[in-house]
């Protein structure tokens, strides 16, 4: 079975996190939002294993990692 | 134009049991006459059983109601005798788009599997629908079978007994009592028959009201379903257009929650609505108008003793995927078979244990898909709101996003997975006919597979020995034997063998898998057959 990463996996973190808040920069909150939401249906298609994906739910809701599994 | 809804179709008419002095006894007595009941009734006076039909009506559904018909009650009306008139009378259609605010957002194909008798589903006026299910049953009379339609018979009150049930029953020169040996409750979402018992139930009221108006255009838009999501006629709700046959339109504009019913009901104000969605210049004529809300819910459990609950008396579900009356021909062709069985005294009357088991599993089902699409139509919260909207913005561009776009799934038959009738599944075969399944189509050389199981038990062998029939315990099973060489298409090795080079099949009489083995063992199958009738 495939787990989710919580390690660090993204090569030139900072770069990405500065893209991230550029996409956002001009947009007001409404389409900021819809852009979110978007995003997130973009990354689960790719991620596409269900049990990644139900993982994923599990961290963003922040609960304990023994719970995740 | 004189409208086959508003014409009575089982006229009142006096019958020998309302002037006996004591109630006179039926077999079976079916409370209502609508698509269920009298699917339930054909069904039991096609295998012998003494049928009396009740219904506070005469007519066949008023206005149309339900318009999609899928396969599998199709498949199921073949075995009642009027699957191709059906057919034949209905439009079929593959083509559906989508749109989103003011712009299409993708067009699709169903699609539809192959190697099918019949279509994927087809559209059909529910008066029709019910029309030729009374054709059936006046074709039955004729060939002498015993069954009767009572119109304007209202059921007014039961008793239940160890043995039996008392039915007291209004008619417009009366009231009078029969009693029957069993009764079929199928008297609809508002069912008297429930609330008499004392088994009303609370459910999911969703707070939304849809209007629907069946139009009859002349216009030349084609055979394709149409759905809007917050379309600039109908801000912040949805439509949907979809075709039915003689030029009919069927209409549905969600309305929201807190509205004036009889106002929006008014041609006045329908009109304009309707035109502002076809078009200023399109010339259409209202043939029906109706507001609707809905609730998912089901009872509890749908045998009472002797009382056994059917169709929308027992659950109800959204429109979205029309599965009230497609579940309901499936509630009753699970039923029939078993109760057969145990009026005959072939199998203990815990058999009909399992019409709750196998049938509340499939309501469940059809409520978790009808309850999603509900959501997915009318989002509940901001956040489901701005989910909705970011697939069907990304549909427009990403074919990912498509299958995540749920205007109502297709009604399929569920699998009965977990039934007590169910043996261990001995082959390594598709998981699509694995014991509970229902029975895929076929094409073979001559024919289609399925009209050739019937509504019997049936040991399919594919490339593999058995006797031509067994009997077990009064079971009579027949042989169908079938190979692999014997498929043109592939079909059958595809869905009922897989890797396997062999298969043999216990069928059930709703053509629903029991068990299956590489090859046949007698004493297993016997043990199967015992299973699958109730008896271990
Ligand atoms: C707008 C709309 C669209 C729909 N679309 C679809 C669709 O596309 N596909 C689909 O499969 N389903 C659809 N449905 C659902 C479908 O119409 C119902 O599921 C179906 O009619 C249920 O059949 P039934 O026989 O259980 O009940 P009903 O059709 O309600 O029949 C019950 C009968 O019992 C009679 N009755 C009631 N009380 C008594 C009494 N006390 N004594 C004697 N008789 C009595 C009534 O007169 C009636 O004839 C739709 C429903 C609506 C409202």
């Amino acid at each position: 079975m495939s787990d989710l990463i919580l390690t660090p996996n993204i090569d030139g973190a900072d770069d990405f996190y500065a893209d991230l808040l550029s996409a956002h920069e001009s947009l007001d909150k409404a389409a900021s939002d819809a852009f979110n939401a978007r995003l997130i249906l973009i990354l689960a298609n790719h991620i596409g294993n269900r049990a990644v994906l139900a993982q994923s739910l599990a961290a963003a809701a922040l609960q304990p990692e023994e719970e995740m599994k | 134009m004189n409208k086959i809804f508003e014409t009575p179709m089982y006229a009142y008419r006096h019958s020998p049991d309302q002037d006996e002095a004591a109630p006179v006894r039926r077999k079976v007595v079916v409370v209502g006459a609508g698509p269920v009941g009298l699917g339930a009734a054909i069904d039991l006076a096609q295998q012998g059983v003494e049928v009396v039909v009740l219904d506070d009506n005469d007519k066949v559904s008023f206005g149309s109601r339900a318009i999609c018909f899928a396969k599998r009650p199709l498949e199921i009306l073949d075995r009642l005798g009027c699957g191709q008139a059906m057919v034949d009378k209905g439009v079929v259609w593959n083509q559906g788009r989508v749109f989103f605010d003011d712009r299409q957002v993708y067009e699709f194909n169903l699609l539809p599997e192959k190697g099918h008798q019949r279509p994927a589903f087809i559209n059909l006026q529910q008066y029709y629908f019910e029309q030729f299910l009374v054709n059936r049953v006046r074709e039955l009379q004729q060939q002498g079978a015993p069954i009767e339609i009572r119109g304007r018979n209202k059921v007014s009150a039961v008793g239940t007994h160890d043995t039996h049930v008392t039915i007291e029953i209004d008619t417009p020169e009366g009231s009078y009592n029969l009693e029957a040996d069993w009764l079929i409750a199928c008297d609809g979402a508002n069912s008297s028959l429930r609330a008499m018992l004392g088994k009303d139930f609370v459910g999911r009221v969703f707070e939304d009201n849809f209007l629907i108006a069946d139009v009859v255009m002349e216009a030349d838009f084609p055979t394709e379903r149409w759905f809007w999501f917050d379309p600039p006629f109908n801000r912040d709700q949805s439509a949907l257009l979809h075709k039915q046959p003689d030029g009919v339109w069927r209409i549905d504009l969600q309305l929201g929650w807190d509205i004036d019913k009889e106002r929006e009901k008014k041609p006045e104000n329908v009109i304009p609505r309707l035109k502002q969605m076809l078009g200023e210049d399109v010339e259409f004529e209202l043939e029906w108008v109706s507001i609707y809300t809905f609730q998912c819910r089901r009872m509890e459990q749908f045998r009472h003793g002797r009382v056994i609950f059917a169709g929308d008396a027992a659950h109800q579900v959204s429109p979205f995927g029309a599965r009230g009356a497609n579940s309901g021909l499936q509630d009753t062709d699970n039923l029939c078979w078993k109760l057969k069985l145990v009026i005959d005294g072939k199998a203990p009357e815990s058999l009909l244990d399992s019409y709750d088991a196998e049938r509340i599993h499939g309501a469940d089902e059809n409520i978790l898909n009808s309850t999603r699409s509900t959501d997915f139509i009318t989002p509940k919260s901001h956040m489901s709101r701005l989910l909705r909207d970011a697939v069907l913005d990304l549909s427009e561009r990403y074919e990912f996003a498509r299958p995540l776009v749920n205007s109502g799934r297709l009604s399929v038959p569920c699998t009965y997975d977990g039934s007590p009738l169910n043996s261990a599944d001995a082959l390594d075969g598709p998981s699509r006919t694995r014991p509970g399944s229902p029975c895929p189509d076929v094409p073979l050389q001559d024919g289609y597979l399925l009209p050739r199981l019937g509504g019997r038990f049936i040991l399919l062998t594919i490339d593999a020995d058995a006797p031509d029939m067994i009997e077990e315990d009064g079971i009579e099973v027949t042989r169908l034997a079938l190979s692999a060489r014997d498929d043109p298409t592939l079909a059958l090795k595809a869905r009922y063998l897989g890797d396997a080079p062999s298969a043999v099949y216990l069928i059930r009489p709703d053509q629903h898998v029991a068990a299956r083995r590489p090859s046949f063992d007698e004493s297993l199958f016997r043990a199967a057959i015992r299973r699958a009738t109730g008896k271990e």
